[in-house]
């Protein structure tokens, strides 16, 4: 589905990424860990065109995005989140939506800006259900509590209906009770048929939801495979643990 | 009746500055478009002999031309950076003024831009015996039909879109919006709006010189909707009224004038840093709005 292919970018003196190889198969949940500065962020940034790649290529349904801008490859089919969230604060709910529908009715055309999209309003209202936020639609985003903000951020990727979901950390700052929701709802969009790349510091969850798990340290994939063998794995004990002095 | 002519030329280009705002992008270069729409309209009447309304309509599709043209550079630059650029803009338009000789002689009069000795003889208000209410008629049907093209704008998806490229750039490409597309539409919208109101204010005026169209226009172009609120479009309205009463309401105060102006300013940057007409005011008038037309339903 999704295929990265020696990705490597570099930051002036800085190597973030590293010949990065992952592939994301058709409808699976693929866990994406790493500590901090590992280039997991990277990662989402250099897929969906913010950062363009030193080297390698990024493939959607073998189609070459490498580079492409985000608003094509949003219309490509992959939508994502952001770690520290960034939504339209001086918009309301359901404005933060409308504007993410815009890539569906036809970017650029000028009836997709004029014509009314009664598809895409009713697109609208059931992604706003389906993360909680119906009731609170008029509201401005800025005076949304975290969570809520987490969730509408989560709700304006999918409105765009993309067939991919990076989530960049969407666990980030949430308790116990909105984590289990946010489990949930994972699950649900896979059951949708979504294809998911969860990025994640947060283990028990990653644990639970994803198929597969690939780890990066210092920029390069150490390993790869279902979460219980990561988990064992050497390499990845001494990225997250440090080295046994003996 | 003058006075609310004068209104009409700085409520446009206000709005011209406003949509650009939307965007996220602070733009010295309307005066310049309203300089470009000035000239234009003005030659197209004096020299060429058109009818007032193709002239004043080739005057703003001059500024959204060159709006459209100067969007593309301006794509690479932001803040500061871009009020510089944009600057730089406008001054090249005035330098260009400041040179260009393209005249004609009626009887002993001499017309059209004559470089430093500016542009005479923009008569065809007077020709034609308009009155000074036809003349703020006349120019408040363009202000009007701007106003509420922009007010539908806003109410409409395009008006959102524009909004969420200013509020972040990056989540706004992410969801799909196309940056380029958005903003160079915004700064081409400005210039037509920009290059509408030089086009009336030039046969309002009749006299044109290239002095008038520097960087206090411009200034003054983006004071109107910062202080008024980019909440809506009552923004750059009451933007411009305010400035209107301080400039003609406070000339009995003589050189006071001038400190209190400051002062008034800081003030209201103090008291209403997001304009007299913010996003909470629209809001809050909207659900009073809202709450009356509820009650008089359940007074049926």
């Amino acid at each position: 589905m999704l295929a990265i292919e020696g990705l490597s970018k570099r930051f002036g003196g800085v190597q973030a990424v590293q010949r990065v190889d992952l592939q994301v198969r058709q409808n699976e949940i693929l866990g994406l860990i790493g500590p901090n500065g590992s280039g997991k962020s990277t990662i989402v940034n250099l897929v969906t065109g913010v950062y363009a790649p030193t080297e390698g290529r990024v493939r959607l349904r073998a189609r070459d995005i490498t580079g492409w801008a985000p608003h094509r490859v949003l219309a490509a089919g992959i939508g994502r989140t952001f770690q520290s969230i960034r939504l339209f604060g001086g918009l309301t709910v359901w404005q933060n939506l409308w504007v993410a529908r815009q890539a569906q009715a036809g970017a650029g055309r000028l009836r997709g800006w004029l014509a009314v999209d009664r598809a895409g309003m009713k697109r609208i209202e059931a992604t706003l259900e389906f993360c909680r936020l119906l009731d609170r639609r008029d509201e401005l985003a800025r005076n949304l509590a975290f969570g809520e903000q987490r969730r509408l951020e989560l709700a304006r990727t999918l409105t765009a209906d993309p067939e991919v979901v990076l989530l960049d950390e969407p666990a980030a700052g949430m308790n116990v009770a909105e984590i289990e929701e946010l489990r949930d709802r994972i699950l649900t969009l896979k059951q949708r048929g979504k294809t998911i790349v969860l990025i994640e510091h947060h283990m028990e969850l990653v644990m639970e939801v994803a198929e597969r798990v690939a780890v990066l340290n210092f920029g390069e994939k150490i390993a790869e495979g279902p979460p219980a063998r990561v988990q064992d794995d050497e390499r990845v004990r001494e990225a997250y643990l440090g080295k046994r002095r003996d | 009746m003058s006075l609310l002519t004068l209104f009409g030329f700085r409520i446009l280009l206000g709005l011209s500055a406003y949509v650009v705002i939307l965007t996220g992008q602070i733009s010295m270069a309307q005066a310049g478009f309203y300089a470009l729409g000035a000239y234009t309209a003005a030659t197209a009447t004096a020299i060429w002999g058109w009818p007032i309304v193709p002239a004043i309509l080739l005057g703003g599709l001059v500024g959204g031309l060159f709006g459209f043209l100067v969007g593309f550079p301006a794509l690479r630059v932001r803040g500061l950076f871009l009020v510089i650029a944009t600057l730089a803009f406008t001054e090249i338009v005035r330098m260009v003024f400041l040179n260009l000789k393209y005249t004609i002689r009626v009887g002993d009069r001499t017309i059209g831009p004559a470089a430093a000795e500016g542009f005479r003889g923009i008569t065809y208000y007077y020709e034609n015996g308009w009155s000074a209410l036809q003349i703020m008629a006349f120019t408040w049907l363009f202000v009007l039909a701007v106003l509420a093209g922009f007010w539908l704008m806003d109410r409409s998806r395009a008006g959102a879109v524009l909004r969420a490229v200013g509020e972040d750039e990056l989540a706004a490409a992410s969801v799909g919006i196309n940056l380029t597309a958005a903003k160079v539409a915004a700064m081409a919208a400005g210039g037509l709006v920009a290059g509408l109101a030089g086009a009336l204010y030039a046969h309002y005026a009749t006299y044109l010189s290239q002095e008038e169209f520097g960087a206090l226009l411009a200034t003054f172009a983006i004071a109107y909707p910062l202080v008024g609120g980019t909440g809506s479009v009552a923004g750059p309205i009451a933007g411009v009224l305010f400035f209107s009463l301080l400039i003609d309401g406070l000339r009995f105060l003589g050189d006071w004038r001038n400190l209190l102006f400051g002062v008034l300013i800081i003030a209201m940057m103090n008291l209403r840093p997001h304009g007299i007409i913010d996003v909470g005011l629209v809001r809050r008038l909207r659900a009073l709005l809202h709450l009356r037309r509820e009650r008089a339903y359940a007074g049926d």
